[in-house]
């Protein structure tokens, strides 16, 4: 969907602020808004593309100016919401009052160690050939969808090079929305600057995106 | 927030969805055992061992699993290696991705608008804001992590460190110079 995660290439954020000696966290809650999240993730309610979705859902004016454990935190009240595993009125008064609904695990403390270590591999296989090869020209999709997508928009309707076949993974596309996890090839495509950005950008400069094989059609030489 | 996220955890404890103590291994780990460092032995060890740095490039999960590094948001790992034609800079514009297995929590500036924004469009004014020039003629490279590889950048090994060893080189490797927006420290100065 087109909203306020969908940064890249706009203008007017102003200048990157690192911070000198900056803390892992910068307050308390933070913590617990990470660890929230995991842990809710691993109760397997909905994917990680799902609560990507949820996370980009936010309004705009809220995305952009609160900060990124924020972001989770309200993401994932929306997606307890969502599926009904607390409701709004537990949010408000901050006490349950309904009964909790089955969940497929609890992450316990024991497994947590070997559940971090081991992540969620999403290569999937895929069983129809790859359409394009190393060196390919591709044109990739200029589809405005309202749904999740990792096709950003400052790539859509450009040409790009295929560098790479990546492998096959799970697609956001259908797995953010409860639609199956429909692996297909990803691959790497190199941009050029000028083809993105115009005759005014650095030429020096070149993007590469990682873009799943419907993202894209075969360009015209 | 504090009120905010108390009250969530409250309500998720008492409907049995989580085990407390369970929040308190995952904070206990990124804060204190998942971050830069990890990275940073991949680094010394690529500069250090040309077997290492083959295995690297061709299966990167693999090679960093052999230091014990693994796991979430590291599940499908690709390095990508600083030459003097060439430097690369990792972002992500879509959202928050990074390569937690060797480089830990993202800092508060990589999930920011402005570096998600700029990167990708004016590369080096991001390197500008993080006060490094790089030569007009070296091509920088943006990976936009758009999918669930995880890209590591490793830095051109700085001049006057043949003699160090791995863990002296490591000291050398910060966590800027592997996302790409610092390069590695001179032998002798510190970060």
């Amino acid at each position: 969907m087109n909203g306020p995660q969908d940064l890249g290439g706009q203008m007017g954020h102003g200048p990157v602020h690192p911070e000198l000696d900056e803390p892992l966290f910068h307050a308390q809650w933070e913590k617990k808004a990470l660890a929230l999240t995991l842990a809710m993730g691993a109760c397997g309610a909905w994917t990680i593309d799902t609560s990507r979705h949820a996370r980009e859902t936010l309004p705009p004016a809220i995305y952009l100016t609160v900060g990124y454990y924020e972001i989770w935190l309200r993401a994932l009240e929306r997606l307890l919401v969502t599926h009904e595993l607390v409701s709004e009125a537990e949010l408000v008064t901050g006490r349950m009052l309904q009964p909790a609904l089955p969940v497929k695990r609890v992450l316990k403390a024991a497994a947590t160690p070997a559940l971090l270590a081991a992540g969620s591999p999403c290569d999937r296989p895929c069983i129809s050939p790859a359409a394009f090869q190393p060196g390919d020209r591709v044109r990739m999709l200029n589809d405005h969808v309202g749904t999740h997508t990792r096709l950003p928009r400052y790539i859509r309707g450009r040409v790009g090079e295929v560098v790479a076949n990546n492998g096959s993974f799970v697609l956001p596309d259908t797995n953010a929305h409860g639609k199956g996890e429909s692996p297909v090839w990803c691959y790497s495509i190199r941009f050029l600057a000028n083809e993105l950005w115009g005759a005014g950008a650095d030429q020096a400069s070149e993007v590469m995106v990682d873009c799943w094989e419907p993202y894209m059609t075969r360009a015209l030489a | 927030m504090e009120l905010r996220v108390k009250a969530l955890e409250t309500i998720l404890t008492e409907k049995g969805y989580i085990d407390p103590a369970a929040l308190d291994v995952i904070i206990e780990t990124y804060e204190h055992r998942v971050g830069p460092r990890n990275g940073a032995r991949v680094v010394a060890k690529a500069w250090s061992d040309p077997d290492y740095l083959t295995r690297l490039r061709q299966d990167a999960t693999a090679a960093i699993a052999e230091l014990g590094f693994s796991g979430r948001q590291g599940e499908h790992m690709r390095i990508v290696e600083n030459r003097p034609d060439m430097h690369n800079l990792v972002v992500c514009t879509l959202c928050s991705c990074y390569p937690w297995s060797v480089l830990g929590l993202p800092p508060v500036w990589y999930k920011s608008a402005p570096y998600r924004a700029k990167a990708v469009i004016d590369p080096r004014g991001v390197l500008a804001d993080f006060g490094l020039k790089l030569p007009a003629d070296q091509t920088i490279r943006v990976w936009d992590s758009t999918a669930e590889l995880r890209y590591l950048v490793i830095p051109q090994r700085p001049a006057g460190s043949d003699d160090l060893s791995e863990e002296a080189l490591a000291a050398l490797v910060t966590r800027d110079a592997m996302i790409g927006t610092g390069l590695a420290l001179a032998p002798g100065t510190t970060s």
